[in-house]
């Protein structure tokens, strides 16, 4: 059926826009930049937050009484809409005012100076006084917890966050508490987050307006740790960190910036500069090894095997499942994140290599996400109270630090990543972008599984940005049935589907963010945006195709760790290593 | 017994006509004569008002001690006690009133039962001292049509109110009860139905005075798998109880004009969404919804047809938001009760994504009767484009504190100076405040405004859900302006910018004036703030929220200025700006002032005038209360 379009003015201009449209989609097509504040629609993913609360972007539209959101009326034949009169431009103002009059008046010292939607919306509206400050300010919270900080004195109540963890991720952690001024963005009766259901996602973090919910800051820490002599740091950094570190400097969406990233890094003083997708090789033989390993037993008749596999290197999507899913820990794979692998490793086999003594070992990790300060800290990845990985950095914290340091990033060349723990296949790259664990996956056991070479490794149908994707391979007659999700919303379906005994699927990739890692918590804001995730993830499919090797069990250092120190993947050291368990932190 | 027919029905109303008889009769009689079983008189009735205001005044005591008094007088098959619902005339309640003679007695106390029964019901002689007691000819009235706060009342919605015995089925029947809706099933479509209520003229009495039939119609044409017919029974304004007398009184009228709107609309699921600080509307509906069920009224295949109803009870937090349709349908959902953008309408996108027709329960309490009477009937009442009457709750400085109902059309004179009996004291009238928190301030100049819908939005108020303070010339209007803002902040769900920050800043603009903090430009910010929330707020209740603000100032913007500039209060309100002194001609130095103030703030010895020291006075009045020589002044 033709959609029915519908012819309006707005302004000036007449425009014919499909029916349902909204007046702020209709007017941004024809270039009239109406402002808003709650609203953010990031389109291709679910991430959308329309409450139509802040009042920002009221339009006057002809015979109505009042001035209405154009980010929630919908268009009518006819409809007459001005977006610029003065009592539009007198009423936004006016609004503005009101909220930050209830704001604190710290600018200069937030963590979100320059990057805040309402400062620049204050600075567009022209804001020259505050006439409604003064006034008493909303009582609110403050919390730091191993990931996210939470500053609610700051929160202008636009809930993207409450959508965020309740529509999208379904987890449920935030949401409003209380009434007209004392309304606030809580987990449910008041409680701190770190005793809430909080998966430490950041997706709340990633929307956020303002400087209200924000990332844990560990860049003092990491200063003074490279200050210090007796100490060697070393540091890792993930496969999405490249992809967008560059938005911070002014490069487009989408520019890779590995070989400059690596140098920044070096100009800071890390001792030595690895690569997280090293450990993502390491992940794919482990978690390989695996699938093939309850595939088999499968085949073979196993009626204890469980079926279907999912990964588990998305450290907010192990919080997740631990919290709501305590019945399935026996289904995700034991595999550690690579993030923690890598430690594992540095803090072993290479220390021991090097003859560094664990205590003056420090191991850095440059992360999109802010669930990895949380998998940092978390108890079975320590030995005797000393963390695998000391601590883990943003993308958006690496590059304050890179500006701190007066390095100036455009301007750097390129430069190699150290080796061993800096060599990777491509397979490793495409974990930073949802569907990319999977790929690197199928890469590795379908040679191993049907001991033939791969002719084409790009599973071209585990790529894209829908929420929930399915696939078959053929394994030489076996069909793989794969699924892909992210997204926990998305998760969520597919593990509701398995608890109720309806799995059509071998083996689940899942990732906690819209769009993978390339839309991590940490990362540089998208403000909205969904070109600058398409971008980010066509980087990394770029950086694949570029590397020599492609597979992870053809990256020779990885090889080489196997025939040293592990033995075999799923040997008893590896097991040790490598390897993880589950708890069941369900909250009544 | 279940009724199957129309004719099963018209069994049970001929059945129960009866008892209502001698009740309709006495309220047509002529004459005053008292009746009594020693005058002759076979069977007498009393009733007494059930009502929560009633009730709390021991009405239900006051109905023990008749039964016992009349079972020690071996009287009680020739008496029937009948708990009813309010009368209205709460200012005087509780009410009791004798049938056949019709006689209105007010203000009765437990310890009159033996009296009433003894006196009366058999000597057949009136109690003076309990009849209500004309203001203006200081004579008494015994029947209360022949009094000023009913002449001029119109009791529609309220017709069974006071009259019938709520918790009995049959009463109702018996008066035409439960005939709308059997006509309606049996001999009407839908679409019918819907179009008397068009042609009636019936506007939503919730506040926003949307034409009813054009809402069941909205409904009706939504193609959908589930409807759903939601009574708002959340009546939130201060002082307003005119939904609660409804259910309290008449719950079946509710009970039927939601299966009526089922029928039209098409849906087979009632939802009365209630807040749970009425717990006697609550039973009394929980009551007639199992009459009903019992009675083949509600559930399958009524009267025999494909048409199934039934109705559910819901019960609201108090939540003032929650009256907003979106944001009760919300609640009722399990969600934070916050309302959402209109469209998508309740009736396309409502309870649970289903189209969900959302009445009021005084517009649903017109319903069985419009259809029983006729469009016509109903239109005739009323003004050009706001037809029938309207209940409104009459309170503040007022005679006659209470519920009304009167035509639209009538002046606000006419409610305040004849049915309500003028303001209390013989004071000055300053104004009327209605619409509740969403309303504004009506003046003397406005007084022969007739009421409807459109003349109050005109001058600046509205009609709202029918709150009718009055003030008189001891109210501050800055401080009333005050009281209503401050509610809404307090209630404001905090969803939107405007109702959640600005209402607040509002707030403390008026707190600032009625401290004697005020600037004349705080005056100017007061009304371009209040325009700019009216302008932006996402629902009905911010939008309105400054109304009491923005109308007071229109109104009294003198009186706001005197806040400002001269630093008085004329009402003496403010406490702020209120200065105490002795006047030492007056003052004898009895030293009783000193003894009682609070903050050591009087000065002077034993029979010497005494002095206030203004530094340590807290201007709590008390010197003034305790001095028994009127040496106190305040200005």
């Amino acid at each position: 059926m033709e959609e029915k379009q519908i012819t309006l003015q707005i302004d000036r201009h007449y425009i014919t826009v499909p029916e349902g449209s909204t007046i702020l989609e209709a007017a941004r097509k024809i270039g009239i930049d109406i402002p808003t504040l709650c609203h953010i629609d990031l389109k291709g993913t679910c991430v959308k937050n329309n409450p139509a609360s802040c009042r920002i972007c009221v339009v006057e539209v002809e015979g109505r009484r009042n001035l209405a959101p154009a980010c929630a009326t919908r268009c009518t034949e006819g409809m007459v809409v001005r977006t610029s009169t003065l009592r539009v431009m007198n009423a936004r103002k006016v609004v503005a005012e009101l909220i930050l009059s209830d704001h604190p008046n710290d600018c200069l010292t937030c963590p979100k100076c320059g990057n805040c939607e309402l400062q620049t919306l204050a600075l567009r509206f022209n804001i020259r006084r505050m006439p409604y400050n003064g006034g008493e300010l909303s009582p609110r919270k403050r919390e730091v917890t191993s990931s996210i900080v939470r500053n609610m004195d700051k929160c202008i109540f636009c809930r993207r966050c409450e959508s965020v963890c309740n529509e999208v991720q379904t987890v449920g952690a935030l949401g409003a508490i209380r009434r007209g001024f004392n309304t606030t963005i809580a987990p449910a009766f008041d409680k701190m987050m770190s005793d809430s259901e909080c998966t430490y996602c950041g997706q709340c973090v990633a929307v956020c307006p303002v400087g209200a919910l924000t990332e844990r800051d560990h860049t003092n820490r990491l200063l003074l740790d490279l200050e210090n002599p007796d100490k060697v740091v070393i540091v890792q950094t993930a496969p999405a960190v490249r992809a967008a570190l560059g938005e911070e400097f002014g490069l487009p969406a989408g520019t890779l910036v590995t070989g400059k990233m690596v140098y920044a890094l070096r100009e800071l003083g890390f001792d030595y500069v690895f690569d997280t997708d090293f450990a993502a090789d390491l992940t794919i033989m482990e978690e390989g090894a695996e699938i093939l390993n309850r595939l088999t037993r499968y085949m073979n008749g196993d009626k204890s095997v469980r079926l279907p596999i999912l990964t588990s290197c998305c450290p907010a999507w192990v919080n997740f499942f631990e919290h709501h899913f305590p019945d399935m820990l026996d289904i995700p794979s034991t595999a550690r994140s690579p993030q923690q692998m890598f430690g594992s490793i540095a803090k072993t086999f290479w220390a021991e290599k090097m003859g560094i003594p664990r205590e003056k070992l420090v191991v850095v990790s440059i992360m999109p996400c802010l669930a990895k300060k949380y998998e940092c800290d978390r108890n079975e990845f320590k030995t005797d109270g000393s963390p695998d990985v000391d601590y883990s950095i943003s993308t958006r914290e690496l590059a304050r630090l890179i500006r701190r340091a007066n390095v100036g990033f455009t301007l750097l060349t390129d430069k190699e990543f150290d080796h061993p723990m800096g060599a990777s296949t491509g397979a490793g790259v495409i974990f930073g972008t949802t569907g990319g664990v999977m790929e690197a996956a199928l890469r590795s056991v379908y040679e191993i599984y049907t001991g033939r070479t791969l002719e084409n490794v790009n599973f071209e149908q585990v790529r894209g940005l829908a929420g929930v994707r399915r696939a078959t391979i053929d394994l030489d007659g076996f069909e793989l049935k794969v699924g892909i999700a992210h997204g926990l919303g998305n998760a969520r379906q597919l593990l509701e589907d398995i608890r109720h005994g309806r799995n059509e699927y071998h083996v689940i990739e899942i990732m906690a963010c819209p769009g993978g890692c390339i839309g991590g918590g940490g990362q540089p804001l998208h403000h909205g945006n969904s070109e600058v995730l398409y971008a980010r993830a066509n980087a990394l499919y770029r950086e694949d195709a570029q590397k020599p090797l492609r597979k992870s069990h053809e990256n020779p250092y990885i090889k080489t760790l196997y025939e040293e120190y592990l033995g075999k993947p799923l040997s008893e050291t590896a097991e040790r290593l490598l390897h993880t368990h589950y708890f069941n932190k369900a909250i009544d | 017994m279940k009724v199957l027919t129309i004719h099963d029905l018209k069994t049970i109303r001929k059945r129960a006509e009866g008892t209502l008889l001698l009740r309709e009769e006495s309220n047509e009689a002529v004459t005053e004569q008292c009746c009594g079983l020693a005058l002759g008189t076979e069977h007498l009735q009393i009733l007494i008002c059930g009502g929560t205001g009633c009730k709390a005044s021991d009405s239900h005591i006051i109905a023990e001690r008749l039964q016992q008094a009349l079972e020690k007088n071996n009287i009680a098959d020739k008496v029937d006690i009948i708990t009813t619902g309010c009368f209205g005339f709460c200012e005087k309640g509780p009410i009791v009133k004798i049938i056949p003679d019709n006689t209105f007695y007010t203000q009765v106390v437990p310890d009159d039962a033996d009296e009433i029964v003894g006196e009366h019901i058999i000597g057949g002689r009136k109690i003076e001292r309990l009849l209500y007691i004309d203001p203006k000819t200081e004579k008494t009235v015994s029947d209360s049509k022949h009094m000023d706060f009913y002449r001029k009342q119109m009791r529609i919605a309220l017709r069974n109110c006071g009259f019938i015995d709520p918790e009995n089925i049959e009463e109702y029947i018996a008066l035409d009860g439960y005939m709308a809706l059997a006509d309606s099933l049996l001999h009407k479509k839908p679409e019918e139905v819907i179009d008397v209520i068009k042609r009636s003229g019936l506007r939503g009495r919730g506040g926003g005075g949307f034409p009813t039939g054009k809402k069941w119609e909205f409904a009706h044409k939504q193609q959908a798998d589930m409807k759903y017919v939601v009574c708002n029974a959340d009546e939130g304004d201060p002082g307003a109880f005119m939904d609660r007398s409804i259910m309290e009184g008449d719950p079946h009228s509710i009970v039927e004009a939601m299966a009526v709107c089922g029928y039209s609309i098409g849906s087979p699921k009632g939802l009365v969404y209630i807040r749970a600080e009425y717990p006697l509307a609550i039973q009394r509906l929980k009551i007639a919804i199992a009459q009903a069920r019992e009675y083949g009224l509600l559930g399958k295949n009524i009267f025999g047809t494909d048409f199934s109803f039934d109705i559910e009870i819901r019960y609201g937090a108090g939540a003032f938001v929650c009256g907003e349709e979106t944001a009760l349908i919300h609640s009722m959902e399990g969600k934070r009760g916050e309302p959402t953008l209109k469209p998508p309408f309740p009736a396309e996108a409502g309870y649970l994504g289903k189209p969900t027709n959302v009445n009021n329960v005084e517009t649903l309490a017109n319903i069985p009767i419009i259809l029983t009477k006729g469009a016509e009937w109903f239109a005739s009442i009323g003004t050009e484009r706001s037809k029938g009457t309207k209940v409104f709750a009459l309170a503040g400085k007022i005679n006659n504190v209470g519920l009304i109902e009167v035509p639209m059309g009538t002046t606000l004179r006419e409610v305040i100076y004849e049915i309500g009996g003028g303001i209390k004291g013989g004071k000055k009238f300053k104004a009327v405040q209605t619409g509740g928190p969403s309303g504004g301030c009506l003046t003397e100049k406005h007084l022969d405004t007739p009421i409807d819908f459109d003349n109050l939005l005109a001058e600046g108020s509205m009609m709202g859900s029918g709150g009718m303070i009055v003030m008189d010339e001891d109210d501050c209007m800055v401080s009333v302006s005050r009281f209503y803002l401050d509610f809404t902040v307090e209630e404001s769900c905090g969803k939107c910018t405007p109702c959640r920050i600005g209402n607040k800043r509002l707030l403390e603009l008026l707190n600032k004036i009625t401290e004697g903090r005020g600037t004349m430009k705080d005056l100017d910010a007061l009304s371009t703030l209040g325009k700019v929330i009216k302008d932006t707020a996402l629902c009905g209740l911010g939008q309105t929220s400054p109304n009491p603000v923005l109308s007071t100032l229109n109104n009294f913007y003198d009186e706001y200025v005197e806040h400002v500039r001269d630093k008085t209060c004329r009402a003496k309100q403010c406490k702020s700006l209120l200065t105490y002194t002795i006047n030492p001609e007056l003052c004898i130095g009895c030293h009783l002032c000193f003894k009682h103030c609070p903050a050591d703030a009087i000065l002077g010895d034993v029979r010497k005038p005494h002095v206030i020291n203004p530094d340590k006075c807290i201007k709590c009045g008390m010197c003034m209360a305790r001095c028994k020589f009127k040496a106190i002044n305040v200005v």
